[in-house]
């Protein structure tokens, strides 16, 4: 056997035992469950949170909300492992930070302990003028909660730092690991020194990946007591050093449960891909009318399938034309298609930010994204076309969605 | 209002009027001003510690956690005093400190 087909062959196998580890977890999310009939979308915005709730079809919509009015809410996230428990970052200036957590669905919520304590003295990192800053906590960008204990969730911070509470929320523990990879060189993007996307390997829980704006991706294989930088192949022209290994400015980052060492990038600018879980990256970035942007995600049944929604530049955060297009790659990258039924392709300049795009699970695939003017869409056919949930929430900070039975 | 003997007298307390922030309120499920039992000397760190003993939830809210400094946008008022800049240990304006008048939280006029 050659190497190509050796390497096919070992990737064939590893896709089935993958897709087993992933039925298993969808098997633990929903006990004696086959078919799922109905989704719920959690979405956070600049004023509170919504939930969205629809049957399969996808086409006729519950809103409600807003729950936390006033609150800016970075991110609502629900356990794979107990779908009626959720995980919602309340945040405010004048208060600082809340953690809410719901154990019904969402119908009632309760706060849970909000003290994220650095471990130690970390020290400073770098200011936007390249001065140093002392590491100060603003907020949880991000919950990322575990793929098989519901009272697990990781929490991601501004100022960039990863946290854990093993019981509910009683209490968080952070993993300054994650620090030691030249924390004192990272500086904040334009939102803040954000610790924004966790990814967990669904095929090794000592796996990890964190990706901050804008220090680059981080990657984790003990359980996230240590890290190293995994951003060779990434070119940002902002940055003195083109091999530097950090400083990049990371948007967004996705895997396929089933290609665990496949990770999909949109950054500030080129949208990336490795095969190598991080050791690498190539761009993708093809066709695309641009390659700035925040969000990228994957396809539920297809790994190779991956959406975008471009923006023009860093400088103008509005899309491309005053046109609103998801780009589809059935490749992988390289080559795109817009999509563009059902959204608006003039006068339209919203941004859609970075947590702010998900997909279910559903047999054919809904795809959901909101934006900086309000709007919540939904393609219930993979992206093919494109209908708005809601027109005229608070600016959309985040959204997910939930495939329940 | 006069102070409360607790079982021992040990410690005495005294009712201290407080009205928080509608987003606090609402936080900490609270409908108004409310009264809490603070115990003397009443210094607005020791109305700081009783309120997040009740409120746990409020806790990081008005200042940092485990006493640290007070939120950047967060005021202190009582006794026709601004009372923000005062060390916790500092005692509070006497009709404050004697439940006479109340102890205003507020969150500051900003924002959008």
């Amino acid at each position: 056997m050659d190497t190509t087909l050796c390497q096919i062959a070992m990737d064939s196998a590893r896709d089935l035992w993958c897709a087993e580890i992933r039925s298993h977890i969808i098997a633990a999310r929903q006990p004696g469950e086959c078919a799922m009939s109905s989704v719920r979308v959690l979405v956070g915005t600049r004023k509170g949170a919504f939930i969205l709730t629809s049957d399969g079809a996808r086409r006729d919509w519950k809103i409600e909300g807003p729950l936390f009015t006033g609150w800016e809410i970075y991110h609502v996230a629900a356990s794979p492992a107990d779908p009626d428990r959720l995980w919602a970052s309340q945040s405010r200036g004048w208060f600082g930070q809340q953690v809410q957590r719901s154990d019904d669905g969402g119908t009632s919520w309760q706060p849970v302990d909000n003290e994220f304590a650095y471990a130690g003295d970390p020290g400073d990192h770098l200011w936007y003028d390249g001065t140093p800053r002392p590491w100060a906590f603003t907020r949880i960008w991000h919950f990322e909660p575990s793929l098989t204990d519901p009272d697990t969730v990781w929490a991601g911070a501004e100022d960039a730092a990863l946290f854990r509470s093993t019981d509910a929320g009683a209490s968080w523990t952070e993993f300054p690991g994650l620090r030691d990879v030249r924390g004192s060189e990272w500086m904040p993007g334009a939102g803040g020194l954000g610790l924004h996307t966790i990814v967990l390997d669904p095929t090794d829980d000592q796996r990890m990946f964190a990706a901050i704006s804008a220090a680059g991706v981080l990657r984790s294989d003990d359980g996230a007591a240590t890290w190293k930088a995994a951003n060779k192949g990434l070119r940002s022209g902002f940055l003195p050093d083109q091999d530097t290994e950090i400083g990049h400015c990371v948007h967004r980052i996705a895997m396929h449960p089933s290609r665990p060492s496949t990770l999909f990038m949109q950054k500030h600018w080129d949208v990336m891909r490795t095969d190598d879980a991080g050791d690498s990256w190539y761009e993708i970035s093809g066709d695309l009318p641009t390659d700035f942007g925040f969000v990228v995600g994957v396809h539920t049944h297809e790994p190779e399938t991956i959406y975008v929604v471009p923006i023009t530049s860093d400088e103008d955060h509005v899309p491309p034309e005053g046109k609103l297009r998801v780009y589809r790659s059935r490749t992988g990258g390289g080559e795109w298609e817009p999509l563009t039924s059902g959204l608006p392709q003039e006068h339209c300049y919203v941004n859609v930010l970075r947590d702010a795009m998900a997909i279910d699970s559903l047999d054919e695939c809904g795809i959901y994204f909101g934006t900086t003017g309000g709007q919540v869409y939904v393609s219930p056919d993979a992206g093919d076309t494109w209908q708005a949930v809601v027109r005229d929430l608070p600016s959309v900070l985040s959204v997910e969605v939930q495939t329940l039975p | 209002m006069n102070p409360v003997a607790t079982e021992n007298d040990a410690t005495r307390t005294v009712p201290i009027r407080i009205e928080l922030p509608g987003h606090l309120r609402t936080l900490a499920d609270i409908a108004g001003p409310i009264v809490l039992a603070v115990p003397e000397p009443v210094t607005l760190g020791a109305v700081l510690d009783v309120i997040e003993a009740r409120y746990p939830m409020l806790r990081g809210t008005m200042r940092d956690h485990r006493r640290g400094p007070r939120r950047p946008y967060i005021r202190f008022f009582g006794g026709e005093q601004d009372l923000s800049f005062h060390d916790y240990d500092a005692a509070l304006p006497p009709a404050v400190a004697a439940g006479a008048a109340p102890l205003l939280i507020v969150g500051s006029i900003s924002g959008g």
